[in-house]
Parts: structure tokens; sequence; C-alpha cells
């Protein structure tokens, strides 16, 4: 069945979507939009420096991104710079870095748009399996440290308070941020990934009563757009990752819309009913 | 199980600094079950701050912050904002840091009187009906030590008396140690043992009895608001400039206050009628610095 690369780009992009959507909710309520921007930015530096040193993609991104995480983290505490210009400043000079080194590397011809944008047709069986693995790591951790990372999300002093480790769990969701890039990379590129992240969970907000109901309610539209965006991508020949994006969009819009809102009542009056 | 003697929290001549400022230095404080301690002072005196030193969410920078162990907190922040992006009901609130059944979160509910609010939004609560919420989750473990970062605010007069009765019955019932923060300098609970009165330092202490006993005080509340409610103000002998240096009555600019200084400018309600300091002076207890 993984003979076909359209079929084993449908199993990473669902995989890819339902990781993404309940770390994606935590970007959204914690507003890091511009930090997994960053942190996405970053991962093009890893793809330059994995070719330079003969490593394993995957892997390399994820280092970079943690790194870029720390880092982040500990130029935040000696202040000085405002979070919002580090944060521009790492996203786009490790991207610069990372053009500037593939291009020194005159020997390799890499597909740069596919690492930009995602591409269907690199999708291998060993992605597929780094997708599911470490997509399956990364949501069993996610649910250990869910009831804590929401606690601090809400307050972050509120859950130091009252014997919870804001500190730690903030160094697990970056792990976890970085985890989540270096595995989907392929599939929706580098300058997107941070709206798969976002896209599929700001549209499931008016469709969720409850914290974890939401990022059910974003892995659906998630998968959705994964399945709507790739054969869109086939069929007028678009790059996948773009394609993906805009489906989300369209379902962003429809659940801003008032067709929406049509949906959202007829859902209360059945609640109304049966209570 | 602590002994009803032992201190919950302990404070020992604590200080916080940040960027080279004192936020609060030289602070003396201990709750002991059922027992309410109040903090008042300005904006920006370190009444917070003293809090979550109390509360370990700050490490002193001197002196040393001592919590018994095991100790289970309830913590009302002044503020906290619930983003429109965060699906969050007033029952999922509840469960924020501990895991809570059903029965838990309902008798809590119940005795703020929001139970019919369980499955509301918290964002769309009245201010009035959040800070319920919020006391509401701090109570429903049932805490040692309970800290109420200004819990009225928001809440109109009548609410306000309310909640600081449920409060006293919280203390009676739980026999918790509460420390409280007084969003108005001059409203203190009547069953509160001691109040702490600070500006980036402790001004003072003592208990509030004396300023509930006021007539002034009644003339403006009635005399059902007494027994909840004591009104006091003070007048400072110095002024704390911006830079941290410390001007004092007869025009000295200091880096500290004076050794003698006790800031008790501390009258009876009487001195919002009569400015001249012939009232009694407040209970002098063992202020400065």
């Amino acid at each position: 069945m993984l003979d076909d690369f359209f079929t084993r780009a449908i199993v990473a992009g669902i995989g890819v979507a339902i990781i993404a959507a309940p770390l994606g909710c935590f970007v959204v309520w914690r507003r890091l939009a511009y930090f997994g921007d960053t942190l996405s930015h970053a991962a093009l530096l890893g793809v330059a420096l994995a070719f330079l040193l003969q490593f394993n993609i995957t892997l390399a991104v994820f280092l970079v991104c943690a790194a870029v995480a720390v880092g982040l983290v500990l130029l935040q505490r000696r202040a000085g710079l405002s979070s919002d210009s580090l944060l521009g400043l790492l996203a786009h000079s490790s991207l610069a870095l990372g053009l500037v080194v593939l291009a020194f590397m005159t020997w390799i011809r890499i597909d740069l748009m596919g690492f930009l944008f995602g591409d269907i047709l690199a999708v291998s069986r060993t992605d597929i399996g780094i997708i599911y693995l470490g997509g399956l790591a990364v949501l069993i951790v996610l649910a250990l440290v869910w009831h804590q990372l929401f606690a601090a999300t809400v307050n972050r002093e509120l859950a130091e308070a009252e014997g919870m480790r804001p500190a730690l769990t903030n160094l697990v969701f970056m792990l976890l941020m970085a985890t989540v890039i270096a595995i989907s990379m392929k599939i929706v590129g580098v300058l997107l990934i941070t709206a798969l992240l976002i896209i599929p969970a700001a549209s499931a907000r008016r469709f969720a009563a409850g914290p974890e109901q939401m990022a059910l309610v974003a892995a659906v539209i998630g998968v959705a757009s994964v399945v709507l965006g790739l054969f869109g991508s086939l069929t007028w020949d678009t790059p996948s990752g773009p394609s993906i994006v805009v489906a989300s969009l369209i379902f962003f819009l429809i659940s801003i819309s008032p067709l929406a809102g049509l949906f959202l009542r007829a859902d209360r009056a059945a609640a109304g009913e049966q209570s | 199980m602590l002994k009803p003697t032992e201190a919950l929290v302990t404070l020992e001549n604590v200080g916080l600094q940040s960027s080279g400022k004192w936020l609060v230095r030289g602070v003396d404080l201990s709750i002991r079950r059922g027992e309410i301690v109040t903090l008042i002072g300005p904006n920006g005196s370190g009444k917070s701050t003293t809090a979550k030193l109390a509360l370990g969410i700050h490490a002193p920078t001197e002196g040393t912050a001592r919590r018994s162990n095991p100790l289970s907190i309830g913590y009302v922040p002044q503020k906290l904002a619930v983003d429109w992006t965060l699906p969050l009901s007033v029952k999922r609130f509840m469960r924020l840091t501990k895991r809570l059944g059903d029965g838990q979160v309902y008798e809590a509910l119940e005795a703020t009187g929001i139970a019919e609010l369980a499955d509301a939004e918290v964002r769309t609560l009245s201010g009035g009906e959040f800070q319920r919420a919020m006391l509401a989750r701090a109570i429903a473990v049932k805490p040692d030590f309970l800290v109420l970062d200004e819990p009225v605010q928001g809440v109109d007069f009548s609410g306000e008396i309310a909640l600081y009765e449920l409060i006293k019955t919280i203390r009676d019932d739980l026999d918790c140690g509460i420390l409280m923060i007084s969003h108005d300098l001059h409203v203190v609970m009547a069953a509160t043992d001691q109040v702490i009165c600070l500006n980036g330092h402790v001004c003072c202490k003592g208990t509030p009895d004396v300023v509930a006993e006021s007539a002034e005080y009644r003339a403006l509340f009635g005399d059902r608001a007494t027994a909840s409610l004591a009104l006091y103000r003070h007048k400072h002998d110095h002024t704390h400039l911006p830079d941290g240096r410390v001007l004092h009555a007869d025009g000295a600019v200091m880096d500290h206050g004076r050794p003698d200084d006790g800031h008790h400018g501390h009258q009876k309600d009487g001195a919002a009628l009569s400015t001249d300091g012939a009232t009694e002076p407040f209970s002098p207890g063992k202020g400065g610095h």
C-alpha cells in the first residue's frame, strides 16, 4: 500500500497533523506563534549542518531547534532586547545562515524549495516510521505533562505556588516543539510549519468547550486539511505545504463564518434538549 | 499532622532585589493555623512580592523563607487573564492544579455561591463572579495555607462584606492560615489577627480591633459592617523617592530610612476628619527596618 508516493504522503501528513494539533493549541494559548516561526526557520540551519557533517537530517534539525529554544530562554533572562526582537533576530539569522552554508556546499545539489515548502514526492517509508514513532513519543510525553502544562499556561505563578514545576514543563514543551518541527519539516516545509500548528487550533476554538476537546477538534481539522491539501496538490500540481495551509485556511474561514454559527446553534439546541 | 502552634510559613528579614532595586526588604512575618494576616500598603509597596516570597514563587535575595512540609497551598493571584482562545469552563478551572471529584468541586462552588455557574466559560464571568470562582478554586483542596491577593477586587460593597464573611468562615472551617492582601489601604477585615503595613519595608504591625470600635467608622458604614470590616488610615512621616531613597518630613534625603523611623502616623479613623494628629496613635507595633 505504501508503494504509492501519494499514499505515503497522505499517511505521513495525517500523522503530522495529529501531532501538531495539541501542540498547536498550546502555541495559540501561550501566544507563541512567533516562537514557533523562529524554531522552524532555524530548522533550515539544521538541514545545512546535516549536509555539512553527513548527519541525519531529522536529528540535526531537532538539535538545532532545541539549541535555539534554550538559547532564547537564556537570552530572555539576560534581558536587553525585547522578546520579539530576539525572536526576529534568531529566526532570520538562522534562516540566512542556513541558506549561506548550503550555498557554500557547491558539491551538493538539493531541492531547496522542497525544504522551504514541503515535498510530497520525498516522503519515504523511513520518514513515515520517524513521523509515527516520533509522534507517538511526543503524544505520550505531552499526555504526561498536559495537566501541568495547561495549568502553567493559564497562570504560571499560580501553578508554581500550588506545587507544580512550570520551568521544567516549559522546557519539556520546547523540546516537544523542536521534535514536531523536525518530523513535520518534510511535509509542509520550514516556512509553513507554524501555520500547521496554529491554523487548525484557531479553527477549532469555536467548536470546543474545553481545552482537551479543542485539541481533538484541531486534530480532526488538521487531518482534513492535509487530505484536502494533498489532493489539491496532486490535482493542480501545486507544492504540498502551501496547498495544505490553504486548505486549513479554508476551514478557519468556515469556522469564523455565520455558517459555523448555524452549526453551533444546532449543536447547542441539541445539548439543551438532552438536559 | 501539623501542631497547631507550629508556623505554616515564616519569613525572617526577607528581601527581594530585582535589577539592582529592592522591591521589598526586611520583612518578618509568620502565619499559624487559624490565623489571618492582612498586608496593606500603597501601590508598589511590595505586598504581592511579599506574598510571592511566602508562596515560594520568588526566592528571597536575603533572609530566609520557611514553609512547613507538607503544606497544601491555595492561591488567588491578583491578576489572572483568560484569553478568548482558551476554552475554560469554571468546572475545568476548578481542577487546574489538583485532581478533584465532582463533590469537592460543587462543595467549593456552593460555598462561594456560584454553583449555577459551573458550566459557564470563565471568560464570560463578571468581575465579582470571577473572584468567587478563583476563591472556590483555591479552597476546593482544603488548603493548610491560603494566600488571597486582593480577593474582593471588582466586587461591589455588599458582595465585599459577604466575601469577607466567607473568608472568615473558611478560616474557621478549614482551620487554615490565611495571608490576605487588601486592595484598599483603609479597609481591613475585623477577623484579621494581624495587620502588616508595607511600604517597601514593614512600616508597622498590629491588630485592627481598635479601629473597628471607632464611632466614625460606624457612622460611615453602619453597625452591621462593623463586625466584618475595620477601617483605619495612617500618615507616613516620610516619602519614598522613585530611586529608592527616602525623603523625610524635615526635608532630609537619605539612602535608607532612619533607625527611629516608625512611620507611626497611624491614627484611628477620626483622623479622616481631624488631621491634626490629636487622635491617639494606632497600636505602635515593632515596625521599622
